[in-house]
């Protein structure tokens, strides 16, 4: 049992999770390339045409792991904020730092994306459909979270004050998707859905599949490397870090 | 806990210029949409109950700074957090003291601008109720993002990109409230979804801008 918290102990650790997370980052970044390549050079050239919408609906391989990330980015988030609020792991903290600007560039892909995709398939660019304002919205928190980060710099202050952000965001959610769902069906709106048709055929997913796995991969490299340069900076003062950087210049 | 509730309005009502402001403001945003957009009654009818909504969130944006800042400036905030009450419940106690001296009035002024806007005066009871289920609300969550924003200084626009997402279900409900009653319809739904989310953030809200105080204070 001691062995197993200290297993879990060491990932609190900045200067051991800098060694861990720097002998993993190769492997999600070579994983991301050689997915993404597959996933966009199957999708754009190889999976059939939609039948009714030819060729446009290929820019599903790019909307949907963007939308995918978006949601799940601030999950994730708000999981880490509960672990700065309650057990104070700086990494946490460090975490939602990194993650923050990459779910915002997500969900404005995603957004923009399914902009220029609603053109041609629903002849508008912009709908007030109940998924979109949420997905808007959202766009909005991950804004506040980098904004109090932004404001405060680099301190416990902000990110404690990013985290409360966080899970208020996180609880709100919910709430916002269900008051837009309300308001969308007492507005009557012109009437699609967004829901991908489930009967695709599997060439077709298949490509959208492997894509969102190598957009998770992506997360994972750009987010470690950018946690790996905030704790040089915060620990810039240390030992190890001093004795890193002189090594390595 | 009476006494300190009685306390607090003295002092908040000895700062009647911030009080009034964002009245003022409630006001002068609903004067500006006939100009801007028709003068005819039916149209402004039409816009009344959204606009009436939008104008009373802004007012409460506007206002929210002013809870926390005097207290924060002047250490008062400080002394809270050593009392032998819960934090919570004092800041609570402090919101709705607040709130009776900045909601409650903008609820009461709210049928004399459905008046200029021509709502129909069939709907004015309802925009009555949405305003007074409604405002608590917002207050409740404005005031865990200002004690948040207290270290920042005056006048910054992250506390209205923090806040506003989080009134959208409030406005969404109030306003629509509004517009079924002028339509001649039911507003009860609306009303009883608007406390239903009072009642939550009630329960959850002085919790969080508990907390937000602490990290202000840099006590946490």
């Amino acid at each position: 049992m001691k062995s197993r918290w200290n297993w879990l102990h060491q990932w609190a650790s900045p200067r051991w999770f800098y060694r861990r997370s720097g002998a993993c980052i190769p492997w999600c970044a070579v994983a991301a390339a050689g997915l993404l390549a597959v996933a966009l050079v199957w999708g754009l050239a190889f999976a059939p045409p939609d039948y009714q919408q030819g060729d446009s609906f290929r820019i599903f391989y790019i909307h949907l792991p963007a939308a995918v990330l978006a949601q799940s980015v601030f999950a994730g988030m708000a999981v880490a904020a509960l672990v700065v609020l309650v057990w104070r792991v700086k990494l946490a903290d460090l975490f939602i730092r990194a993650a923050a600007p990459f779910g915002a560039s997500m969900t404005a892909l995603a957004l923009g994306t399914g902009a220029i995709w609603g053109k041609p398939a629903w002849g508008t660019w912009w709908e007030w459909d109940a998924r979109l304002t949420a997905t808007l919205v959202q766009f909005f928190l991950y804004l506040g979270v980098i904004g109090m980060h932004g404001a405060f710099g680099s301190t416990r202050t902000g990110g404690r004050a990013a985290a409360l952000v966080c899970v208020l965001g996180a609880l709100n959610l919910p709430i916002i998707k269900f008051s837009v769902n309300w308001w969308h069906t007492l507005h009557q709106p012109a009437t699609f859905t967004l829901t991908a048709p489930p009967a695709m055929p599997a060439e077709m997913w298949l490509p959208a599949l492997v894509a969102v796995l190598g957009f998770y991969a992506l997360f994972a490299a750009v987010v470690l490397f950018q946690m790996q340069s905030e704790i040089l900076y915060r620990e810039r003062h240390t030992d190890w870090v001093r004795r890193l950087v002189d090594g390595a210049a | 806990m009476g006494i300190l509730l009685r306390t607090e309005m003295r002092l908040l009502a000895r700062r009647g210029a911030e009080l009034f402001n964002p009245l003022g403001f409630f006001v002068l945003v609903c004067a500006l949409f006939p100009l801007a957009v028709s003068p005819e009654a039916e149209r402004l009818g039409g816009l009344a109950p959204g606009v009436i909504w939008v104008a009373a969130v802004l007012a409460v944006l506007l206002s929210l700074d002013s809870l926390f800042r005097h207290d924060f400036v002047s250490g008062a905030l400080e002394q809270l957090l050593f009392s032998r009450h819960s934090l919570a419940r004092l800041l609570a106690l402090r919101v709705f003291g607040y709130w009776v001296l900045t909601g409650l009035p903008l609820a009461l002024l709210a049928p004399v601008l459905g008046g200029m806007l021509h709502l129909p005066v069939a709907a004015w009871p309802v925009l009555v109720q949405s305003l007074l289920l409604g405002t608590p609300t917002l207050v409740l969550l404005g005031a865990a993002a200002a004690a948040l924003t207290l270290p920042l200084g005056r006048a910054n626009l992250l506390l209205a990109l923090l806040v506003l997402p989080l009134f959208m279900p409030v406005l969404i409900f109030g306003s629509s409230a509004v517009a079924a009653a002028s339509a001649g319809g039911s507003a009860a739904g609306q009303l009883a979804f608007l406390g239903a989310l009072l009642i939550g953030v009630a329960a959850v809200a002085p919790h969080a801008i508990a907390a937000a105080v602490r990290i202000a204070v840099h006590l946490d």
